[in-house]
């Protein structure tokens, strides 16, 4: 395949045409910052934390969702795009109940640690609480809606990877919200294998193992991408090119 | 020139932040001798004095007492800093705003629990307990914050940095690890 060569933060990145620029950064050690991307999972570009200045286009583009193009200069952390992300990540807190001290993330959160590596140190905005009820119907997984950021995430994973598709959107605008089969309860699932992929991959605590308690829950963010490259490469062995 | 004059407040909080700061240890000693205690939980005193350089602010504000002592402690301090989480963005005090009426939450608590004694509510209007606010607020919310120390409890480290730099007259500056929530 052709390769393209771009810059990113002024150094040289030479890639396959077609690569992402969050995947061409990630391949010289560059970590562009995001919620919703999660290597093995298509992508949905829902959080626009992964935000880049490109030269020669004013608005931000997605990093994860963006293909590289022969030449192209890209900006991962200007002032601009911090404060973007800055504003972006008060809005996540503002929006659900993030107590991080009573999470049982806490510790291994991605939204916790982006905050803090943003210089988020308090919320501006204050819309008006609302209440949401957890799901414990399930033996032994739980949801918590209200530390949920709508990443979707579990829902790719449970329906790309697990195949099971339990997980999905219902609702919009603030209403928005994941519902599990038709909207029945999670324990109620006919579709649900208890595989806990979604737990793996959920950048929060809004999924967790019940009986987690705080900063108890370590996913394991190797389990899906692992699974994904071992269906690729099993589907590569069946048809040879 | 005389010492920077320091004050600690408890409004709605565990005192854990409190806590944390009496683990500076033998740190502690060093600052008593830096600065004048003027207002603090860990110290005697009634009323929050006028001309205070810096004041620590932990809790969050949940009732009418911690508004007025909240409004007070901006108008006679130069920097007032928020102080934890609860003071940072409500934290665990704040847990009831998605609640709604705290009424509803007293009246569990004091009148409906299984284990209560009385059997009826403490009465704000006798002036005993103060009135709950409707929402439990941060304390940027109510008065300019001139920084912030997140953290649940911040660290004693955390404190010792932000603090540090108060007194010299910066801005703190915490690395990343040092701000994080929780």
């Amino acid at each position: 395949m052709a390769k393209v060569t771009i810059s990113i933060d002024g150094v040289e990145v030479k890639a396959e045409q077609g690569t992402t620029v969050m995947a061409a950064a990630a391949s010289v050690g560059v970590k562009i910052p995001g919620l919703c991307q999660y290597d093995g999972l298509s992508t949905h570009g829902a959080c626009r934390l992964c935000m880049v200045q490109l030269n020669g286009t004013p608005k931000p583009k997605p990093a994860c969702a963006t293909p590289i193009t022969e030449g192209m200069e890209v900006h991962t952390t200007t002032p601009r795009l911090q404060e973007h992300r800055k504003v972006l990540l008060e809005m996540l807190f503002a929006e659900g109940q993030h107590v991080c001290a009573v999470c049982v993330a806490s510790g291994a959160c991605e939204l916790q640690t982006l905050a803090a590596d943003v210089g988020v140190d308090h919320v501006s905005f204050n819309p008006p609480a609302t209440r949401q009820t957890l799901d414990l119907s399930h033996p032994y997984l739980g949801y918590d809606p209200t530390r949920c950021i709508l990443c979707t995430r579990c829902v790719r994973a449970c329906g790309e990877v697990e195949g099971a598709f339990t997980w999905g959107l219902a609702g919009r605008g603030r209403e928005v919200h994941l519902i599990t089969d038709l909207g029945t309860p999670w324990g109620e699932s006919t579709t649900c294998t208890g595989c806990g992929k979604c737990i793996s991959v959920c950048p929060t605590g809004a999924m967790f193992s019940r009986g987690t308690s705080v900063a108890e829950r370590r996913p394991r963010r190797d389990l899906v991408p692992t699974l994904t490259a071992r269906r690729d490469l099993e589907a590569a062995r069946k048809e040879p090119s | 020139m005389s010492r920077p004059r320091v004050a600690t407040v408890w409004l709605a909080g565990c005192s854990g932040c409190h806590m944390s700061f009496l683990d500076l240890d033998e740190w502690l000693v060093d600052l008593a001798q830096a600065v004048d205690l003027v207002y603090s939980p860990i110290a005697d005193v009634k009323d929050f004095p006028e001309g205070v350089d810096v004041t620590l602010v932990e809790g969050a504000v949940a009732n009418s007492d911690n508004l007025e002592l909240l409004h007070q402690v901006r108008e006679r301090s130069k920097i007032v800093v928020s102080f934890g989480d609860c003071a940072v963005h409500g934290n665990v005090s704040a847990m009831r705003n998605p609640l709604g009426d705290p009424g509803v939450l007293v009246a569990e608590a004091y009148k409906d629990a299984v284990t209560q004694l009385h059997g009826h509510l403490p009465d704000p209007e006798r002036g005993v307990v103060p009135a709950l606010l409707p929402r439990v607020l941060a304390a940027h919310e109510v008065v300019h914050i001139d920084a912030f120390l997140p953290g649940c409890p911040p660290s004693a480290e955390r404190i010792r940095t932000a603090v540090e730099a108060l007194l010299a007259g910066r801005e703190p500056e915490l690395a990343p690890e040092l701000r994080r929530f929780g």
